[in-house]
């Protein structure tokens, strides 16, 4: 019990030292690095389809179309689409099936991405679609009218095959802030989810309040996985809560 | 390098000594046709010094989020320190080559037009090649597996030939260098604007305000390579940057009524209070409901690119007040206080290459030496200090250094540099 104590203490110590000391030598393990003020977990928009597939006890079927952002190379299971799935199962009753399917759109504009979703969609039939896109549009500078046109495209045909979104936008990346502009895209996400009830998991915001906060340092120039991994980690946690609440699946549905 | 040293620079103006008592362009002793300008010899010390501050703000917006971006203008509305840039710009082009238009001609005055475009270039040509040491720096060093996907920005280093060509026909620019191009073209515009200035000011602009709003009617835009547009619209911005000039050739004396009345003053007031709210939402997510969300979806996106309406009258309102509420005369103007940002707006286009080099340079240390949010507030003071300093070795080259070549070179030299840089 002393040990324990102590221990934690020790720990206590070590996230308050954290944000001033360079991070990376000094990465919580524990999830409390995932920690996130409750604004960036909650959103308006509602998941109707979800909310009725899991108090229908119906097996939920997701589907995340992203990018190469979405997986870490060489630890697929570290990823944040299974990291998910792992959360969501152990947060929803124990016959809730959930099956977390990722497609990856490597290299592909959101209009690019937006053209395969008919057939996408005709080939599985998941409840819900976390989109993650712009990070492409970004990188080639694609006029942001032009993209937030693709976006609307996009979950409009999402929804047309009936089912729900959740938009996610960009990751937050300060090493290439100075060569990569990224607001021009994020604004125009948050139009298309006002604009179509959706809601919109904010990835970016997320990961600068971790490196602000200093749990984590997301300037590392670090080659190993592990700094990746955990991000990861705390991205699928947030999403599953994310995707609970929006679904405002209550204690009722859940675990805990 | 402003109006100041142009205006007793040039040829027809040796009155250096005339005291800047005069109200500014009210007092118009030089008359022309349709277009007046300011009395020779003063120096607008109020333009130096919100000129210098937009390039402050500009370094600082230009630097990763920290404590100081808390201070930049673009956090309490809509607008930014881009429009002052561009506007003010605008102000002092039009009368350092405005008057050489008058009082010479249309090819003296396109001839200083066109070797001031030449130094903005020249300029931009350097940040670019800073540019592409840094991010071939990032691409060998930075293997993060977060980010691979970030790192197709590398991607263009692939093709250097096409990349290094592209950039200097001004197509391919990278973040955070967008300002320069722009200048450039309005500046090139310059001489027309000028010769239309003085044929009818008040249609100059109308034409300038047409032109503005068949951009966003038709959705015309300046391609850039690989793909996409230019992140400032120079179709656009040139609105503010008309408005400038209009207002340095008389304009602002004919408007001083509007700018006196008490109903501008509060309707200025309201905008800005209702841009001030508006943006508080953004950083207080919890007050986003509050929100009509009809008001929203008629307002988002407030566009940067094209120089957004919202935007351009919330600038017009910052400029109202601005006016009334720090007159010319304002003693505080001659503070030793000010003096740092009165410096640095007098040799505006070295400092703001500066501004854009120290970004890089702050992003790089932050990067690989520390980050935390002392180091980044670090940063951004030592950054404006250095500007300071270096404002300061330039003024010290111009009054004292350069003075022992002969007098007529040294003051056309200043001459060509004046124009709104």
């Amino acid at each position: 019990m002393k040990a324990k104590v102590l221990l934690s203490l020790i720990l206590l110590c070590a996230g308050l030292v954290a944000p001033s000391a360079r991070a990376g030598e000094a990465v919580p393990a524990a999830p409390a690095a995932c920690e996130l003020p409750s604004y960036l977990l909650t959103t308006e928009s509602q998941l109707h389809k979800v909310a009725e597939t899991v108090k229908a006890g119906k097996p939920l079927e997701i589907l995340v179309i992203g990018s190469r952002s979405t997986t870490i190379p060489s630890s697929e299971d570290s990823s944040y689409p299974a990291r998910m799935q792992a959360i969501l199962k152990d947060k929803l009753p124990p016959a809730e099936t959930v099956h977390v399917s990722v497609e990856i759109q490597s290299k592909k504009t959101a209009e690019e991405a937006a053209g395969t979703f008919v057939k996408l969609m005709e080939a599985k039939t998941p409840t819900l679609v976390i989109w993650q896109t712009g990070t492409v549009d970004a990188i080639r500078a694609i006029d942001p009218d032009d993209f937030r046109g693709a976006v609307t495209e996009g979950v409009a045909a999402l929804q047309n095959a009936g089912a729900d979104v959740v938009l996610m936008n960009l990751q937050y990346s300060p090493r290439t802030e100075t060569m990569i502009s990224a607001p021009p895209y994020l604004d125009n996400m948050r139009v298309v989810a006002q604009e179509h009830d959706v809601p919109l998991f904010d990835r970016f915001a997320m990961m600068r309040q971790w490196n602000d906060q200093g749990q984590f340092d997301l300037f590392s120039p670090s080659r190993g996985p592990e700094l990746a991994k955990q991000v990861h980690d705390c991205i699928g946690r947030a999403l599953a809560q994310f995707v609970i609440d929006a679904a405002h699946l209550g204690p009722a549905q859940q675990q805990n | 390098m402003t109006i100041a040293d142009q205006v007793t620079g040039s040829t027809i103006a040796g009155t250096a000594g005339a005291k800047p008592a005069e109200a500014k362009p009210v007092a118009a002793k030089s008359r022309a046709p349709a277009i007046t300008l300011p009395a020779i010899g003063e120096r607008e010390l109020r333009l130096d010094l919100f000129r210098g501050l937009a390039l402050w703000l500009i370094f600082i917006d230009h630097l990763p989020p920290n404590l100081l971006t808390w201070f930049t203008i673009r956090n309490y509305g809509f607008s930014d320190a881009t429009e002052i840039f561009i506007f003010i710009s605008g102000y002092t082009a039009a009368f350092v080559y405005g008057r050489a238009m008058l009082e010479s001609s249309f090819v003296i005055a396109t001839a200083r037009i066109l070797r001031r475009v030449w130094q903005i270039y020249v300029a931009h040509v350097f940040l670019f090649t800073i540019f592409l040491a840094e991010i071939s720096y990032v691409a060998t060093s930075f293997e993060n597996p977060l980010y691979t996907e970030e790192m197709g920005i590398m991607d263009f280093l692939k093709q250097p030939d096409v990349t290094i060509v592209q950039a200097l026909l001004l197509r391919f620019r990278p973040v955070n260098m967008d300002v320069l191009p722009l200048y450039i073209v309005l500046m090139l515009a310059l001489p027309l604007i000028l010769w239309s200035m003085k044929w009818r000011p008040d249609v100059t602009l109308a034409l300038s305000a047409l032109l503005y709003a068949a951009t966003w009617e038709f959705d015309l835009y300046f391609s850039a390579y690989p793909n996409g547009f230019w992140a400032f619209n120079p179709l656009a911005w040139q609105l503010l940057f008309v408005f400038g000039a209009w207002c340095a050739l008389g304009g602002a004396r004919r408007m001083s009524r509007i700018l006196a009345s008490p109903v501008t003053m509060w309707i200025s007031i309201a905008y800005l209070v209702a841009a001030f709210y508006v943006t508080l939402t953004w950083y207080v997510p919890q007050l986003g409901h509050l929100m009509p969300k009809p008001l929203e979806q008629w307002m988002y996106p407030i566009d940067k690119t094209d120089l957004d309406v919202l935007r351009f009258t919330h600038f017009l309102a910052l400029a109202a007040l601005t006016v009334r509420f720090l007159p010319r005369e304002w003693p505080g103007l001659k503070s030793p206080w000010l003096r740092p940002l009165i410096l640095c707006g007098q040799h505006s286009l070295e400092i703001f290459c500066l501004g854009v080099f120290l970004a890089f340079a702050g992003h790089f240390i932050l990067a690989e030496v520390a980050g935390g949010p002392a180091m980044h507030a670090l940063i951004s003071l030592s950054g404006i200090l250095v500007m300071w300093g270096v404002a300061w070795v330039i003024s010290w080259y111009k009054q004292v250094a350069d003075k022992s070549g002969t007098k007529t070179k040294a003051a056309a030299g200043n001459a060509d540099l004046a124009g709104g840089g």
